[in-house]
């Protein structure tokens, strides 16, 4: 493109990186984009080095994104290459090699350098740092000759370093200038866990040393304390931390203290040149995690693009990290202080710890060591800032009260079920089935039992009642179930996920999965779809949808049958037609032949039996839009006749209805949702066992919410009754969004609203203020849909898929 | 044993599939995210499902009937079920992305 400008990145880091990836989605033809490494390698994952050292991985499979990222995105990438100064009156970058390239706008993004301690002998043969892979090599090649290490540092990089050097066989001794180790991270009792931990492993410990100087002949040879002691080593390591990198900055002109100094917007001091990462300094803070940096770096990008956006305002950080095996979490202010209180468990047994700390009635501050499941939630109740009040021993223990407190019931009527019994409906497994895999197969927790007999793996409907089963026959076997997240593949769940999706602004499934570390690398189809709603509803206007990430129904735009064909409904808003639109779909279904035309459930017309390669076809000739009967989105708005035409009606229940679906159609949810008016209290349009139920009555219009016909059978509560027209249409639209933005993927409305409460989201509703804040993001989220039918039938790329390829040829 | 050429690399979407009938057997071909092509008896030992409709995570396609997972590249389903689908080898041109298969 002729009109776009030159962007230059230097730095080919996360940080940076991250924010191109970013810029890329939101104007990806607005910059010809030059980016600068140091290293020799595409940009790869920092965080992940100590598992490249400790030989679990390799350097390929910590790379973000391969040298193919770069060319695809029309990206030149020089590595190996420093920029030694930016003349910001020509606006050139200048390398180490001399290479001159100019910007219209330039980023610096140069991270952090590795802080080497100035004592004399630092400069000898053997002393490193533990920053990049050159790093990871001096080690292992250090390794090969030599026997013993030193690390100097017993923060998070020492100790991995540690490790890493274990693993290569060589003899190591930490030292630390505290009296316990990770003192930034843990308190003492958590410090003194992990150190028996790690010397169990075959760690030294020097702890409240000071290094006074390095001696040797060229490479090192001992390294020498302030008290006059002395250690005999071969290779020293200093992780004794890091220091913003502001080289360039300093060379340039460009204002810097601890870092370089960077307003709400990532600018400098000098137009044209922002930077951000681990080399800023924003509002006095530098940061040395991966969230702020992915923060700082979504704010950059949307400035760059042009994107409207809140500057940013600092990060609340908390630190989650895996030292050798052992979990450990800490956030917040975890040291009690006066007029804070803190409560503790530790089991040395299982070598488990977690202290939490309260002040005026809300959490502050968490520590865990040995299991760090619950340190998402806790973080999230730390930035929240609400009372924990009367929870603090659910928050301790991590059981909830309604588990502490549950019966038996229901026991008697599972004990007397016959053995042939159905328990699984969809899958048809029975009482017998279930006793068996308990009592023969070894299954004593409810996730073997799932996997093993697929009871309650589909739509969940019995779960109670297997769990009920597992404790009958299990008794007091019944093992603990691991931590269930959102499916196998994550020990997250969902609320975790999507705070941290947010926090991060992390943008696609692929990333969500690496960053929180999924133990299933490529997910599977639970998860997969879930993400892909949770970021979509999350971030409407720049997240693209993943249509490989979508069920079959919702990747075709047509529901699959049980013989590989597919049906078309098209929609039917408010269940209302004309003779034009029936004469249309009929001869469409008699050109192609559909062997099935039935009315469905809520008042349109399905056509069974099609063929795929013919659906493009059919829509065109329909010429309607997309019934989504398919998908996770507004099904059907059922309505009754209303006062149109019937003797009791007392408002317009038709136009209701075709003004709400016609205002809803193709909104994403977290689950199918379905919607009916009915024109006065008879309610022929069974609209109280709806997600959504309109109900007219004389002057006014009934809200109800939370119903439900299919597999959990739930009438629906009055959420409230309002007068006007206006008004149902803001109440839906806040009631939907909220719904979108709270609900777990594939849990209806009858669920939800069991799970989080009638009260909470009458709470949530209750203000004009939220409603309105509620219904703008709806209508954000519904600003940027479209029909997918004509998506499809108007763009030959997408078609293709609906065909069989046109091979095969012999050769 | 033979070879056909089936079509392009280009034909087929990264993690999408495409179908092909050759004889009297249907084929559901698959691209990795990986760049391979992997090639499978298109019909889920279960019910019959089209595997080609499935989704695809890593090397394993969900059956989009009831979720049965088979493995691209051995045929082999996954456990809790069992079962497997024949597997076909593919091979492509470097040079013009050609897909070749062989019976």
């Amino acid at each position: 493109m002729t009109d776009s400008k030159k962007l230059v990145l230097i730095g080919n880091g996360m940080a940076g990186v991250r924010a191109i990836e970013h810029l890329l989605k939101l104007a990806p033809d607005a910059y010809e984009i030059t980016i600068f490494g140091a290293e020799p390698h595409p940009n790869y994952n920092r965080i992940m080095l100590s598992t490249v050292l400790a030989g679990s991985t390799e350097l390929k499979d910590i790379i973000i994104n391969d040298w193919n990222w770069y060319k695809e995105n029309s990206i030149t990438l020089h590595t190996n290459q420093t920029i030694k100064k930016i003349d910001t009156q020509r606006k050139v970058v200048i390398s180490d090699s001399g290479m001159e390239v100019s910007y219209d706008e330039v980023i610096i993004a140069t991270g952090s350098k590795a802080f080497m301690l100035p004592i004399p002998g630092a400069d000898k043969e053997g002393v490193i740092a533990f920053r990049d892979i050159q790093d990871c090599e001096k080690m292992f090649s250090a390794a090969k000759t030599y026997k013993k290490a030193a690390v100097i540092g017993a923060g998070l990089l020492g100790l991995e370093a540690a490790r890493g050097l274990l693993n290569l066989g060589m003899e190591v001794t930490v030292i630390h200038k505290h009296p316990y180790i990770m003192e930034r991270q843990l308190d003492e009792a958590a410090s003194l866990m992990l150190r028996k931990e790690l010397e169990a492993q075959g760690m030294k410990f020097l702890l409240s040393k000071h290094s006074a100087s390095i001696t040797g002949r060229g490479r090192v040879k001992e390294l020498q304390f302030t008290d006059g002691s002395h250690l005999a080593t071969d290779l020293i390591v200093m992780a004794v931390g890091i220091r913003p990198n502001v080289d360039l900055a300093k060379s340039s002109g460009i204002d810097y203290n601890n870092g370089i100094l960077v307003d709400d917007f990532m600018n400098t001091n000098i137009p044209h040149v922002s930077a951000l990462g681990e080399c800023v300094e924003h509002r006095g803070v530098a940061y040395g995690l991966v969230a702020p940096l992915y923060e700082q770096g979504a704010v950059l990008a949307k400035r760059l693009a042009g994107v409207e956006t809140a500057g940013y305002a600092g990060s609340v950080t908390s630190t989650k990290l895996k030292v050798s095996g052992v979990d450990v979490f800490s956030a917040g202010r975890f040291v009690e202080t006066e007029g804070s209180r803190a409560m503790r468990i530790q089991d040395d047994v299982a070598g488990t710890y977690k202290k939490l700390v309260i002040r005026n009635g809300k959490l502050v501050g968490a520590v865990l060591f040995g299991d760090t499941a619950d340190g998402a939630s806790l973080f999230a109740s730390i930035k929240s800032g609400d009372s924990i009040e009367g929870r603090e021993k659910e928050l301790l223990l991590g059981i909830s009260s309604d588990l502490l407190g549950k019966s038996g019931g229901g026991a008697s009527r599972l004990e007397n079920m016959p053995d042939d019994e159905i328990v699984c409906g969809c899958n048809g497994v029975t009482k017998g089935a279930i006793g068996d895999a308990v009592l023969n197969k070894g299954c004593h927790t409810f996730g073997e039992l799932k996997a093993c007999t697929k009871a309650s793996a589909s739509c969940g409907g019995c779960k109670a009642d297997v769990e009920g089963l597992l404790h009958f026959y299990a008794g007091d076997k019944v093992g603990e179930s691991a931590k269930e997240g959102i499916c196998g593949c994550t020990s997250l769940g969902r609320d975790e996920i999507v705070e941290q999706i947010q926090s991060m602004r992390l943008m696609t499934v692929k990333e969500v999965m690496h960053v929180l570390d999924w133990n299933n690398k490529e997910g599977c189809s639970k998860c997969r779809p879930s993400l892909n709603y949770y970021l979509g509803m999350l971030f409407p206007e720049e997240y693209v949808d993943e249509k490989e990430s979508r069920f079959t129904n919702e990747r075709y735009h047509a529901n699959i049958q049980k013989d590989g064909t597919y049906s078309v409904v098209p929609r039917i808003y408010g269940g209302v037609t004309t003779p034009a639109d029936l004469i249309k779909i009929a001869s469409v279904a008699e050109k192609f032949n559909v062997p099935l035309v039935k009315f469905t459930g809520g008042q349109r017309l399905d056509l069974f039996g099609v063929k795929k390669e013919d659906l493009p076809k059919m829509w065109e000739e329909l010429e309607m839009a997309s019934g989504h009967a398919y998908g996770k989105t507004l099904r059907t708005v059922k309505t009754c006749v209303g006062n149109t035409f019937c003797r009791f009606g007392t408002q317009d229940a038709m136009a209701m209805g075709i003004k709400l679906e016609k205002a809803f159609e193709r909104l994403n949810a977290p689950a199918k949702f379905k919607l009916a008016v009915s024109g006065c209290p008879r309610n022929c349009a069974e609209a109280t066992i709806k997600d959504l139920g309109v109900v007219a009555i004389d002057g006014a219009w009934e809200i109800h919410v939370g119903g439900n016909a299919g597999v959990k059978v739930r009438a629906c509560d009055l959420l409230t009754t309002v007068k006007t027209e206006e008004e149902v249409m803001e109440w839906t639209s806040a009631y939907l969004q909220y719904y979108r933005e709270t609900g777990q993927w594939n849990e209806r409305t009858a669920h939800w609203i069991d799970r989080v409460g009638l009260d909470t989201v009458k709470k949530a509703l209750e203000k004009q203020e939220d409603r309105l804040a509620l219904m703008e993001r709806v209508q954000k989220a519904l600003s940027v849909t479209t029909d997918p039918w004509k998506e499809i039938v108007d763009n030959d790329e997408l078609r293709k898929n609906f065909e069989p390829i046109s091979g095969p040829l012999p050769v | 044993m033979s070879k056909l050429l089936i079509g392009k690399l280009s034909d087929i979407d990264i993690r999408g599939s495409r179908t092909v009938r050759v004889k009297e057997t249907d084929l559901a071909l698959f691209r990795l995210e990986d760049g391979s092509v992997l090639a499978i008896e298109n019909r889920c030992p279960h019910k019959g499902g089209l595997l080609s409709e499935g989704m695809v995570c890593g090397t394993v396609v969900h059956c989009p009937l009831h979720d049965w997972k088979v493995d691209l590249q051995s045929g082999l389903v996954k456990e809790p079920d069992d079962g497997c689908v024949m597997t076909f080898d593919t091979e492509i041109d470097p040079e013009d992305g050609a897909i070749y298969i062989t019976l």
